[in-house]
């Protein structure tokens, strides 16, 4: 017992340290890591927050930035009621057909559709944006090392760049990004930029968490289902070893 | 000894089908009364885990293989469907992704296990060569699953990987376009390696049948590598080792559920949830884990080819070890020098590991090509020399003598 529990333990933990230490040097400084409510083996969304991150991308992020991989009726996970979801839908044209004429349309969107990007392809992005393409953010949480720390580290990160530092124009200096360069033009600049429904002040670092905590669940949506039935299954793991354990020494104690 | 189980074939209908095709009566042999030596340690569970992972990533990947949809302008967006509108979709995903880490783990373990004890010497040279064939075929299989999501970890490293044919001479070039399905990595490439995917764990299956035949003709060997004589040294598989087995599995299935719900990202690649772009390269091409060993003898050497060579020497090294083996003594708990040896080995692969991880620039080259010389020195001269130099120490004269205590002969009096 005690020998496979060793050799189990070293096996992770090596494989762990081997992934690790293949992380630890890569590129920029690791971004500074924040408080998440969803972090560690009890932590869930905290709803309130979604929803303050939600306003913030809302008026803020989606102006540049689609959210492709998310329905509106999605939004209903984090709380919004069906009425408000086809509400916000309904802020939103697709277009839909052909109809009997034949013809395409334009229809207001339903909560079945999927978010509306704010361009309609990536070229039109680009000459929007200066040749810059903003990503999908729908997997940015996931698709960056340092998750939220990471998207939390960009929006806040747009400090004064140090003496000498030589900035490429169209760029932006960013403690966070990778060379510093980010060509996202600081997109949180003053407090109460977002008008808070809950009353919560709105300041920089406070916006800037909402919608990292936002963009967390977009990326991972089923993160508290999933610690909760974690939770369960390694509960029954542990009894079953237990059993397991005492039958096994049950029946070889037969041999001796 | 072992309460006396019922019988092979009691009922009429068993005894009417055994007459015809007698599965209940091999099973009943192979899985009930199969006489098993009775010192058998810990990392002996790590073939039934292996076992275990296999069924486990068939069984989830039939499942994915309903949902997923093998097109270079689809598979990446179908993963993503599934991680999010199919039911319990994300599980499926997490066990089936993080299961060939699972997977390779446990198989690496039961290798070294082998390696330490001596396992693939007379009369288990086949049982061995087998083994070398399903982590060729694992290897494959994993290699082509990791490319389906289409993401850019995907892509580059099918890229990277299938870019390494070209160095054969002649024929490099016609094999790498039968690999790709065209002139570049794309959709049909994606296409055939899906089916692939889907056919090789089935290979496997099968290769895994004559792996258990061989064992079975032999039985397993054992912590003090000396072959069990008589009824004294083994005892019935079951219940003795199917509880055993059934106790590790659940320790086992324990550490995995902890990373498929708690850590189910942990060990792969962030870039893979960025969909393939063949215009813009990744900053660095990084293969899974399991394959950074390999990735470091590969390059370890500036020449192409010659990486390649190598790469597949470090497999093909494996193929040959019971004949680059000249010592007498399976287990290494009796060769004083081997087991020495043996750590060197363990520390000299994690350190290629480590190579593999990072980009090959100043220490990193210097640590890659010492730690492939060694693995190659390892296998093709220490491990002859020392089984002629070495004095081992003198053997027990049964299992059931050693477990139960008893004295002990020297090698040369071994029957
Ligand atoms: C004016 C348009 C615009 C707005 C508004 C905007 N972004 Fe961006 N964003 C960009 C562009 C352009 C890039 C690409 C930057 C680059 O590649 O250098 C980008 C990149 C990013 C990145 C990726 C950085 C990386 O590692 O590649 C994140 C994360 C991000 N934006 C988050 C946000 C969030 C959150 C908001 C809302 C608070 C937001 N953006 C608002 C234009 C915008
Ligand atoms: C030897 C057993 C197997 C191994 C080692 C293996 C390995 C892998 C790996 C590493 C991935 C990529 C995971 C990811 O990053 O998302 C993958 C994906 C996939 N595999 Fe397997 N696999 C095995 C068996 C199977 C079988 C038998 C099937 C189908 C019958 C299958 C179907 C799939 C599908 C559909 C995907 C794409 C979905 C996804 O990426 O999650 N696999 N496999």
């Amino acid at each position: 017992m005690a020998r496979l529990l060793i050799a189990a333990v070293a096996a992770s933990a090596l494989a762990c340290a081997a992934v690790g230490l293949a992380r630890a040097e890569d590129g920029a400084s690791a971004p500074a890591h924040q408080e998440w409510s969803f972090q560690g083996v009890f932590g869930t969304y905290d709803e309130a927050a979604l929803q303050r991150g939600f306003q913030v991308y809302h008026d803020v992020c989606s102006a540049c930035h689609p959210l492709k991989h998310l329905a509106y009726r999605d939004l209903e996970a984090i709380g919004y009621t069906p009425a408000q979801v086809k509400g916000i839908a309904a802020q939103y044209q697709v277009t839909a057909g052909p109809n009997d004429q034949g013809q395409m349309f334009q229809r207001p969107a339903q909560p079945s559709d999927m978010f509306v990007g704010p361009f309609p392809n990536d070229e039109a992005a680009r000459a929007a944006e200066n040749g810059a393409l903003p990503p999908d953010l729908s997997m940015v949480v996931k698709a960056r090392e340092g998750g939220p720390d990471y998207v939390y580290g960009i929006l806040t990160g747009f400090v004064k760049a140090p003496a000498g530092f030589k900035e490429t124009p169209g760029t932006y200096y960013n403690a966070t990004f990778p060379g510093h360069q980010i060509k996202m033009p600081p997109p949180l600049t003053a407090d109460g930029q977002v008008k808070y429904t809950d009353g919560t002040k709105a300041t920089i670092p406070q916006m800037a968490h909402d919608v990292a905590t936002f963009l967390s669940w977009a990326s991972e949506p089923n993160l508290d289902e999933r610690h909760r039935i974690g939770f369960r299954v390694i509960l029954f793991l542990v009894v079953a070893v237990g059993v397991l354990y005492a039958a096994k020494r049950r029946v070889w104690s037969r041999l001796h | 000894m072992a309460p006396p189980g019922p019988g092979a074939a009691n009922g009429r209908i068993t005894r009417w089908i055994d007459y015809r095709l007698p599965f209940v009566k091999v099973m009943h042999h192979e899985l009930y009364e199969y006489p098993t030596p009775r010192n058998l340690s810990y990392w002996w569970n790590f073939g039934s885990l292996a076992g275990a992972m296999l069924v486990i990533m068939i069984v989830t990947g039939i499942f994915l293989a309903m949902y997923y949809t093998p097109n270079a302008d689809l598979a990446f967006d179908s993963v993503e469907r599934i991680m999010r509108d199919v039911n319990y979709g994300w599980l499926l995903r997490y066990i089936h992704m993080n299961g060939a880490s699972m997977f390779f783990i446990v198989v690496y373990i039961h290798i070294f296990r082998g390696l330490y004890y001596g396992s693939y010497k007379y009369p288990r040279e086949l049982l061995w060569m087998l083994g070398v064939v399903i982590l060729l075929l694992m290897m494959a299989t994993a290699f082509m699953g990791y490319v389906l999501p289409w993401g850019q970890m995907s892509y580059w490293g099918a890229t990277v990987i299938t870019n390494l044919f070209s160095a054969i001479p002649g024929v490099g070039h016609d094999i790498v376009t039968l690999l790709w399905g065209g002139y570049v990595v794309g959709n049909p490439t994606l296409n055939r390696f899906f089916s692939l995917h889907y056919l090789l764990p089935f290979v496997i299956v099968a290769v895994v049948g004559l792996h258990l035949i061989a064992l079975h003709t032999h039985g397993s060997n054992n912590p003090l590598g000396i072959d069990h004589k008589g009824p004294g040294d083994t005892i019935p598989f079951h219940p003795y080792y199917t509880v055993k087995d059934s106790f590790g599995l659940a320790v086992f299935l324990l550490i995995y559920a902890v990373i498929v719900f708690y850590a189910p990202n942990f060990l792969g690649d962030p870039q893979n949830y960025i969909p393939a772009n063949p215009l813009q390269t990744p900053p660095d091409i990084v293969p899974e884990w399991y394959f950074l060993p390999f990735y470091a003898i590969l390059r370890s050497v500036p020449n192409k080819l010659f990486g390649v060579i190598l790469l597949f020497s470090a497999i093909g090294v494996l193929f040959i070890l019971p004949w680059l083996d000249t010592s007498p003594v399976r287990s290494a708990k009796f060769r004083p020098v081997y087991k020495k040896i043996f750590w060197l080995l363990v520390i000299d692969v994690l350190a290629l590991g480590w190579v593999g991880a990072h980009p090959p620039e100043g220490i990193v080259v210097t640590v890659g090509r010492i730690a492939t010389f060694y693995y190659f020195l390892h296998f093709l001269v220490l491990f002859p020399l020392i089984g002629k130099l070495e004095r081992p120490r003198p053997l027990p004269l049964s299992i059931g003598a050693a477990v139960l205590g008893g004295g002990s002969v020297p090698v040369a009096e071994r029957g």
